[in-house]
């Protein structure tokens, strides 16, 4: 599984990495994890408010910091 | 439902236990200087934060459906004026952080939303901030916070309306008209889900403002009580024609969230400085700030920044006269 988290370097896009972090420890899953802070890559996504998750490159969520709870059942779904 | 039957019941009592408290509990006497500071204190701080409590929630229900992707939809192609006007109002609702106001704003210019229109958004956004409203509602009024809502909408329709009128779209980068911009998905949460992130809001944003609250509140009930020395109305007061200048001048550099300055605005109030010269300071503090005009000139060149300030500041200090000419006394105790 490949996650990407799309933020410009912001408080709120290092909780949700922390957060992700957590989540794919917690549920043992092969997941690489990647921090996407280039503005025009962001944009590709379709993401106006950042930070946002992205799994295996379908946008999840943007504009919040989801815990590590919430983001556990987006990965167990996409699964 | 439930909960918000409580939250009345133990608002409409609050007056009441103030009184019992600072007479009855801790025997302070009627009339005393201390007793109506502490009078005062023991009222307003549970009083403005449960406000708080109630409209950052409501807020936050609110804000599930102003996202960033449907406001855009709304703007794309809106002609000017009418824009500015949705743009402006739309900005006080929709989420906005000033670390993502970059791709907010591509994402708004590439699917057509007018650049004078954007920059409405832009200004309102923060200018306009539900936390500063509840605190100003509480401490000075409805005709404060009415105040600084009309008057923070008509400086981001104006300016907005403004910058588009000077057709600067060449001051863009022209990197962000070649930005791909992928399709977005928009979200459509259910009820429970709204709720739910009304609720997330709450120790979120309170959480994050309580300590201000409390300190403008303590600082507000130390003038209350004892005599305010009129220290500032030499400086700030209504009939200095310097003050509304000077005020936004100071405000630039400093940068603070809306919670934070409300206090400062307080003390100021209280120390004999005029209404316009107080809002036209917490204005520009929070509508100016350095560290955005860093993170926008990615996106827009120099000319573009400068025009953006000066625009911006203008509305300001016309806001700061025209109150200072309405309400010479307003505000303070």
């Amino acid at each position: 599984m490949k996650l990407q988290i799309l933020g410009t370097g912001c408080a709120k896009c290092k909780t949700l990495t922390q957060n992700t972090e957590s989540a794919v420890r917690e549920l043992g899953v092969d997941a690489s994890i990647e921090k996407v802070e280039d503005i025009a890559a962001i944009m590709k996504f379709g993401v106006m408010s950042t930070p946002a998750l992205v799994v295996d490159g379908k946008v999840a969520f943007s504009g919040k910091v989801a815990s590590s709870e919430e983001i556990k059942g987006i990965l167990e779904g996409a699964k | 439902m439930l909960g918000l039957l409580v939250w009345w019941q133990v608002y409409a009592h609050l007056e009441l236990a103030a009184k019992l408290l600072t007479y009855d509990v801790f025997r302070l006497p009627v009339g005393a200087h201390l007793s109506s500071a502490v009078e005062f204190f023991v009222y307003e701080v549970p009083k403005v934060l449960m406000l708080l409590v109630l409209v950052v929630f409501g807020v936050g229900i609110l804000r599930t459906y102003f996202t960033p992707e449907h406001t855009r939809r709304v703007l794309a192609g809106k002609r000017e004026v009418v824009g500015n006007v949705l743009a402006a109002s739309l900005g006080t609702v929709t989420p906005f952080c000033s670390c993502s106001a970059v791709p907010l704003f591509i994402g708004f210019l590439k699917s057509g939303v007018p650049l004078g229109v954007t920059f409405s958004f832009l200004i309102a956004a923060p200018m306009v901030n539900e936390v500063a409203l509840v605190m100003l509602f509480g401490l000075f009024g409805p005709t404060v916070a009415g105040i600084y809502l009309a008057s923070g909408l008509g400086i981001a329709i104006l300016a907005g309306w403004t910058i588009g009128k000077l057709r600067m779209e060449g001051q863009v980068e022209p990197w962000v008209y070649e930005v791909e911009v992928g399709e977005s998905i928009e979200e459509h949460p259910t009820w429970a889900q709204r709720v739910e992130a009304g609720r997330k809001a709450v120790p979120e944003i309170v959480g994050k403002v309580w300590l201000y609250v409390i300190l403008g509140i303590a600082v507000g009930a130390g003038i209350h009580g004892f005599v305010p020395t009129g220290l500032m109305a030499q400086y700030l007061g209504a009939k200095a024609w310097w003050s509304v200048p000077i005020a936004v001048v100071l405000g630039v550099p400093m940068y603070s969230n809306a919670a934070g300055i409300v206090p400062v605005v307080q003390a100021l109030l209280g120390k004999g400085a005029a209404l316009g010269s107080s809002l036209a300071f917490m204005m520009s503090v929070i509508a100016l700030s350095l560290p955005e005009m860093v993170i926008l000139r990615k996106v827009l060149r120099p000319r573009l920044i400068a025009t953006f300030i000066v625009v911006v500041a203008l509305g300001i200090i016309a806001v700061g006269y025209l109150f200072n000419a309405i309400l010479p006394s307003a505000g303070g105790n």
